[in-house]
């Protein structure tokens, strides 16, 4: 609705004066109502009530033996859970968090169980790779972690970013341990 | 002409609104001389809004009742505590949490794969998920209930006409006397809500069927209004969001009307037309 | 596009600059300056109601396809999904289903427009006839989109209309089958019906593109039918006209909210809330309102083809209105005959609309009753009957009273021009 327009076709123009109160009134009652009505339009695609409510995976860790990894899929997404070897949690624990490009140290990214004892054998994790959202290929790369094949990014063995693009450690879920060897994620 | 043209819409529009406030009610089946008791429901009408303590108690019925063979096919254990649902709670606004949800979710069986031997097991229900099926599929429904497939009951106020009042009047209208005329085989009952007035289903509800906690006699007329209190919510279950936000735009619109009708005086105030 | 000269002065050189490679700023001003007759009455805003609520349904349909499933097995539940689970589901769904009523009621009220107001009329035949395109695509696009929930009326309303093309001789069960792809309507049905669903509206919407064009080349009629002579006669689009229709398109909106917030059921059906099931139809299947008159117009024959035809040729009947209506003047203002056959149709186009939504044998009122083989009838007219003597004068009036109408009638005088006619007896005291 630009000014131009309120010249009408045969000279009577309109008088700009007259775009007084009830005009911006109008204008603006409008202008509300579209932006409002958009918002439905738009919060649509958001998530859905079923979606949000998705349930959760329960784990039994003491099934995994000591250097293999178990893949869950929760909200889409595949969940590592790693039975670290000795040797695998001594690097990780050994590593300078400061050198990481994401620094943590490995006992930031475990969660105590029901005793509230870290149990730094199971590394739980989400398998993403934090670059663009590959999945990372297990005891690979120059640290003996991850290995992401797309664009390089090499993990450590505590799920932490050390070399190559990616910007973060893989992220950690959230889950709880809800009996001795039984984790609940999500 | 022009009086007469908008006389005519009037009219039009009238009717139409009319017409379809009263369509709901046109049409609602029945046989013999039964007449179908129109109740007033809370939630019918612009403010209307689900009785929750009525729909609370409808879902033991439910439960306790229905649940033998009907399947609320639509609905998740979660629903029952959404807003407007009948055991929302302010305090749990993520239905998952509330221990209402939580504990009838838990009351039911579902059906799951045991992710490390691949069996099929029973666990406990969690909010998130649906009300299991009753029957493994419909021919086993229709073997255990005498060739008669009990209906899906999440949609059934939507599905009928007549809505609330047919599911109602079905339920409390087998007492009602049998014309001669409508011949009854081997499994069949006689409720004149039905078309041709024969159901499958044996009068479901009697007299302290239930025992609620709220200490409200249950009687039949009780229970069924209770349950198709609940009923309703499970069919329509926005309902009391939709109203409230239809308020706000009839206002809304009725406001940007005026302005408009005054803007439009205002710009067309020096022409003739 | 539009046939008057434009007075668009781009101001700013990015503006002239664009304005010499791509006009569209100019094309914008143009049609916000269209002189319109200063006549129009309120009548006349149908054609922007159309337009919102093509919008309307084109939007909420792309948010509605971003959930729906078509699936068979998950169609049904689907939609379900998006009014119970999906954020504000329960408000987009309703729009679409309600919106397609809507959309029909005001498509009815412009038809029923252009129909009093000799809209159709030289030089206007193109414009109605893409009018009758648009209308036609409307009418298929609701019939797919109606099958999409998936429910038992959507199910046998997608068999019974496809089965209009088995009626065709020879070819007809061969031609029904690669409609459906397959034996019945099934999962091949449906997910064509969405794919076409989606497309159609496209369609239409380039046929109102069309439909614009012409109304812009030939000029808008006006409610006395004489055409603008001077600039006296006229008024610009915008303020007065959009402004006007923006008033009627609130209005509107107000009786749409009504039925999406209050009744959003109560132009469909109760059997659509049971799915689909082929082994079961409902007892009393009737399609949508907005197809009921054609609905009674296929069952006042006892023949199938016959029944077919003939409602197709209700709506071809529109198509050739033009060259039917043999009168030279075009509003019924001036047409006091034509006037009362006009208000006479419009009854039997409700009539006709009663009688689709009824059983054919029911009675619609009966006059004492007689012995039939021993059983007491009741004697009266059916609803049959009643679609019959409807059906007729629905043809009756296109086919007879228009073409002989014109030529025997004798209009009243009308005025020399809009100006006139507005003014009339007040030309003095405007003049003042």
């Amino acid at each position: 609705m630009s000014d131009t327009l309120h010249n009408d076709a045969h000279g009577e123009t309109v008088d700009e004066g007259k775009r007084d109160f009830i005009y911006i009134a109008t204008g603006a009652v409008a202008a509300a109502g579209v932006a409002s009505l958009g918002w439905p339009l738009v919060a649509q695609m958001g998530k859905a009530a079923d979606t949000l409510a998705a349930g959760s995976v329960e784990i039994d860790v003491s099934k995994i033996a000591e250097g293999q990894q178990l893949k869950v899929l929760w909200r889409g997404k595949p969940v590592f859970v790693r039975h670290r070897t000795a040797k695998e949690i001594t690097e990780a624990e050994n590593t300078d968090a400061a050198a990481c490009p994401d620094p943590q140290m490995d006992n930031e990214r475990l969660i105590p169980d029901t005793t509230g004892k870290l149990r730094p054998e199971y590394l739980v994790m989400i398998g993403v790779c934090t670059h663009f959202g590959c999945i990372p290929v297990g005891e690979a790369g120059d640290f003996d972690g991850w290995y992401c094949p797309c664009h390089g990014s090499h993990y450590d063995t505590s799920g932490r970013i050390r070399k190559g693009p990616a910007p973060k450690n893989m992220e950690i879920p959230e889950y709880q341990y809800i009996s001795e060897n039984v984790i609940k994620v999500g | 002409m022009t009086l007469n043209m908008k006389t005519a819409f009037m009219v039009g529009v009238t009717t139409l609104v009319a017409a379809a406030s009263t369509l709901a009610y046109a049409a609602g089946g029945g046989t013999g001389d039964y007449k179908m008791e129109h109740k007033h429901w809370h939630f019918n009408g612009a403010f209307g809004t689900y009785d929750k303590a009525a729909a609370q108690r409808g879902y033991q019925v439910y439960r306790e009742v229905c649940s033998s063979c009907h399947q609320l096919k639509h609905l998740s254990f979660r629903h029952l505590g959404d807003k407007g649902a009948p055991f929302y709670d302010e305090d749990y606004k993520n239905p998952n949490d509330n221990p209402y949800v939580k504990n009838f979710a838990a009351d039911w069986q579902v059906e799951d794969i045991d992710s490390e031997t691949g069996d099929v097991i029973d666990r406990p229900g969690v909010p998130a998920d649906a009300f299991p099926a009753i029957y493994p599929n419909d021919a086993a429904a229709r073997a255990g209930n005498g060739g008669g497939l009990p209906p899906d009951l999440s949609l059934i106020v939507a599905a009928r006409n007549g809505g609330a009042d047919y599911v109602y009047n079905l339920l409390t209208a087998y007492n009602t006397k049998k014309p001669d005329d409508v011949e009854l085989t081997a499994g069949l009952y006689y409720n004149p809500v039905m078309d041709g007035g024969k159901i499958s289903m044996a009068p479901p509800l009697n007299d302290e069927g239930v025992e609620y906690a709220d200490g409200t006699i249950a009687t039949v007329e009780q229970m069924a209004s209770d349950v198709t209190e609940f009923l309703a919510w499970s069919a329509d279950p926005k309902l009391e969001q939709r109203k409230a936000a239809g308020l706000m735009t009839m206002l809304y619109l009725s406001i940007l009307a005026i302005l408009l009708w005054f803007s439009y005086k205002r710009v067309w105030k020096d022409v003739e037309h | 596009m539009s046939g008057h000269p434009s007075t668009y002065e781009p101001k700013y050189a990015p503006t002239k600059w664009l304005d010499q490679r791509l006009p569209i700023v100019r094309m914008g001003a143009d049609f916000m300056t269209f002189p319109s007759p200063r006549n129009l009455n309120y009548w006349y805003t149908f054609g922007g109601i159309l337009t919102m609520c093509l919008a309307s349904q084109i939007i909420t349909g792309i948010i509605l396809a971003m959930h729906y499933v078509p699936h068979v097995d998950m169609a049904f539940d689907s939609v379900q999904r998006i009014r119970r689970d999906v954020p504000f589901g329960w408000l987009i769904q309703p729009m679409h289903a309600v919106g397609a009523s809507m959309f029909f009621l005001a498509v009815y009220v412009h038809m029923f427009r252009g129909l009093y107001y000799g809209s159709y009329k030289a030089p206007r035949e193109v414009l109605w006839i893409v009018g009758c395109l648009i209308y036609l695509a409307m009418m298929a696009t609701g019939f797919l989109g109606y099958t999409l929930p998936w429910g038992q009326m959507s199910f046998w309303g997608a068999t019974v209309i496809t089965g209009f093309f088995g009626a065709v001789p020879v070819v007809g069960e061969s031609l029904q089958q690669w409609l459906l792809g397959g034996y019945a309507v099934d999962n091949a049905t449906l997910n064509r019906f969405f794919a076409l669903h989606y497309l159609l509206p496209f369609v239409i919407a380039g046929l109102v593109g069309l439909h614009v064009w012409a109304l812009h080349h030939v000029g808008q009629n006006n409610p006395i039918g004489i055409t603008e002579k001077t600039k006296k006669d006229t008024l610009s689009f915008h303020p007065y006209y959009t402004v006007k229709d923006g008033f009627a398109m609130v209005v509107f909106m107000l009786i749409f909210a009504f039925f999406v917030f209050y009744q959003p059921d109560a132009l469909g059906h109760a059997d659509n809330y049971i799915q689909a099931d082929a082994l079961k139809t409902p007892p009393h299947i009737v399609p949508e309102w907005y197809f009921l008159p054609f609905y009674a117009i296929l069952r006042a024959v006892p023949d199938k083809l016959a029944g077919i035809l003939l409602m197709l040729g209700a709506i071809v009947v529109l198509f050739v209105l033009p060259w039917l209506d043999t009168s030279r003047v075009r509003s019924s203002r001036f047409r006091p005959v034509a006037r009362k056959f006009f208000w006479i149709f419009i009854f039997f186009c409700f009539i006709l609309g009663w009688c689709g939504a009824e059983t054919p044998d029911d009675m619609v009122f009966t006059v004492g009753s007689k012995m039939v083989d021993g059983e007491l009838k009741p004697m009266g007219l059916n609803f049959t009957w009643l679609s019959r003597i409807a059906t007729f004068y629905y043809f009756a009036y296109f086919l007879a009273i228009l073409p002989i109408l014109g030529l025997i009638e004798k209009p009243l005088a009308r005025p020399e021009s809009i100006t006139k006619a507005v003014l009339g007896d007040k030309a003095h005291s405007a003049a003042e």
